[in-house]
């Protein structure tokens, strides 16, 4: 029989990565991830999980160790926030570029200079192109059936996966979680398999220099050139789209809690005007449709779920009735929108959906956002006769501008 | 297996001669002997091999007189500026001006 305990967002990705039977984890404290890694390293001392805790000197060194474990058969993990993310960036391209399957949780944290501690997600968004898979969570029971999921989605086609929530909102925030049993999560992930098996006598150099062209190994065989490695990983990732998809359905029908994969969806089917975001902005979206319709605005909400690979098809199939879109999003990418927006925009020209778009910043560095300030500023927006489909500069909610 | 296709999905290679490809191809200098001055010719015994120890792609013979092996050779006068007697010569290969 699963149980119910009440657990912080921290608890409840340590809880999931000890039922994946992570072999290695390496990782070095930092607000607000520090207490995921605390409960890992208390697991790990008193039996409960068998794994190495390896300690480091830093976040670089904590990915490195995760690739060379991974790199010879272990399953591993690791996590971090803000800026201990971008110190690992080195080793994030490296882990994708190894089609290493390692699963990171990225305690969203907003990103220094100045220092805040508070979440934001431009942590991860910032890593948005070093080929790893990146899901964002909605609450602290998605995140424990997430690391689950991601174990099986980097296993089974060799790309790493990130799986983001948001700090303190979701982290040190206690929520009732239902526990998976040990026994159907072994049944749903197999020990892993690395690409490439390691043998003494059989010796290799992994990751040589590469060549622009493609080269003639010592037996004949054309080997990939750099650009071959980087479309596989490339369609690696494409292709992850439907595993991502098909690994949440069979989690759904084995453990009856179905988190929408790709994309997830809120009170859409008569939906004229959607609300859009990923993690728990998005959540808090839900209850913004809600005042809206209670104002008679045909409002819902579509989920972003998995960011990377971006869910073209899925979203324009969700986004295809909607008359406005307003992308709610905890990052900037400086000097042009919000990344959501702007992938978004990208995705839906020429396609069926020709809705107009709006981008609104939020909740940057911890700013507090209340629903009904998301259904006011929605509100106003859809009132507003510039409407009129061109790019606007996206509202910064809750700042002061001028 | 096919032998067109490299089936890895990351980049890889085992130790074996000619796995980088014929670096042969990329010399623009080849090293020349002059085996009347190579100390090991010179003494008929096992000395120097100072071209063999530094050659980055170890393509010098360590053998009486000592050879190198052209398929591979990369061209790139390690060995000339190492040896201590000058007996290698760094000569231009023909259509490299
Ligand atoms: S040192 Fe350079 S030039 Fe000399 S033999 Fe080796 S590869 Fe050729
Ligand atoms: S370094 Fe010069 S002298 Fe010594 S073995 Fe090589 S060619 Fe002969």
């Amino acid at each position: 029989m699963s149980r119910v305990e009440i657990m912080t967002g921290n608890q409840a990705a340590a809880l999931g990565a000890r039922l994946a039977r992570v072999q290695v984890v390496a990782a070095y404290p930092i607000t607000p991830q520090t207490s995921l890694t605390e409960t890992l390293a208390q697991l790990i001392e008193s039996g409960e999980m068998q794994a190495e805790y390896i300690r480091v000197d830093g976040e670089h060194s904590a990915l490195t160790v995760c690739i060379a474990a991974s790199t010879i058969g272990a399953r591993a993990f690791t996590a971090t926030s803000a800026n201990g993310l971008l110190y690992m960036h080195e080793q994030i391209h490296w882990a994708a570029g190894s089609r290493l399957p390692i699963v990171m949780c990225c305690v969203n944290r907003g990103v220094g200079a100045p220092w805040t501690i508070f979440n934001d997600q431009q942590d991860s968004i910032s890593q948005r192109d070093t080929g790893w898979i990146q899901l964002y969570c909605r609450d602290n029971q998605e995140i424990i059936d997430t690391v689950i999921q991601a174990f099986r989605i980097a296993e089974t086609i060799y790309c790493p996966v990130m799986v983001c929530y948001d700090g303190f909102v979701l982290s040190h925030t206690l929520m009732p979680v239902e526990i998976p049993e040990e026994e159907k999560v072994d049944a749903f992930l197999p020990p892993y398999r690395p690409h490439t098996i390691l043998d003494d006598t059989n010796p290799r150099t992994i990751n040589p220099v590469m060549f622009a062209d493609l080269r003639a190994n010592a037996e004949g065989i054309l080997c990939d050139g750099y650009m071959e490695i980087r479309y596989k990983l490339e369609y690696a990732l494409k292709g992850a789209l439907k595993t991502i998809q098909d690994v949440s359905d069979e989690y759904a029908l084995v453990f009856g809690r179905d988190h929408g994969g790709l994309i997830w969806e809120y009170k859409t089917s008569d939906a004229e005007v959607i609300l859009t975001g990923m993690g728990s902005i998005a959540t808090e979206a839900t209850i913004a449709a809600d005042i809206l319709r209670e104002k008679g605005i045909p409002a819902g909400v579509v989920g972003i779920r998995a960011y990377r690979p971006f869910p073209t098809e899925a979203l324009i199939r969700a986004l295809k009735r909607a008359r406005s879109i307003h992308c709610l999003e905890k990052a900037v990418s400086y000097g042009f929108a919000g990344p959501v927006y702007t992938d978004l925009r990208a995705a839906l020209y020429g396609s069926e959906c020709d809705a107009q778009m709006q981008d609104y910043i939020t909740s940057l560095g911890g700013r507090d956002i209340q629903p009904s300030t998301i259904a006011e500023v929605v509100l106003n927006r859809i009132k507003s006769d510039a409407f009129d489909g061109r790019f606007r500069e996206p509202i910064w909610i809750n700042c002061r501008t001028e | 297996m096919d032998k067109t296709k490299d089936p890895n999905i990351s980049a890889m290679c085992t130790l074996a001669v000619g796995e980088a490809g014929r670096t042969g191809d990329w010399r623009s200098f080849r090293p020349v002997i002059d085996h009347g001055k190579c100390i090991p010719s010179q003494k008929g015994r096992s000395a120097c091999f100072l071209c063999w120890l530094y050659c980055p792609e170890g393509v010098v013979r360590a053998e009486i007189p000592i050879t190198i092996d052209m398929e591979y050779c990369k061209g790139c006068g390690i060995c000339a500026e190492e040896c201590p007697a000058k007996a290698i010569t760094m000569v231009k290969e023909e259509g490299h001006e």
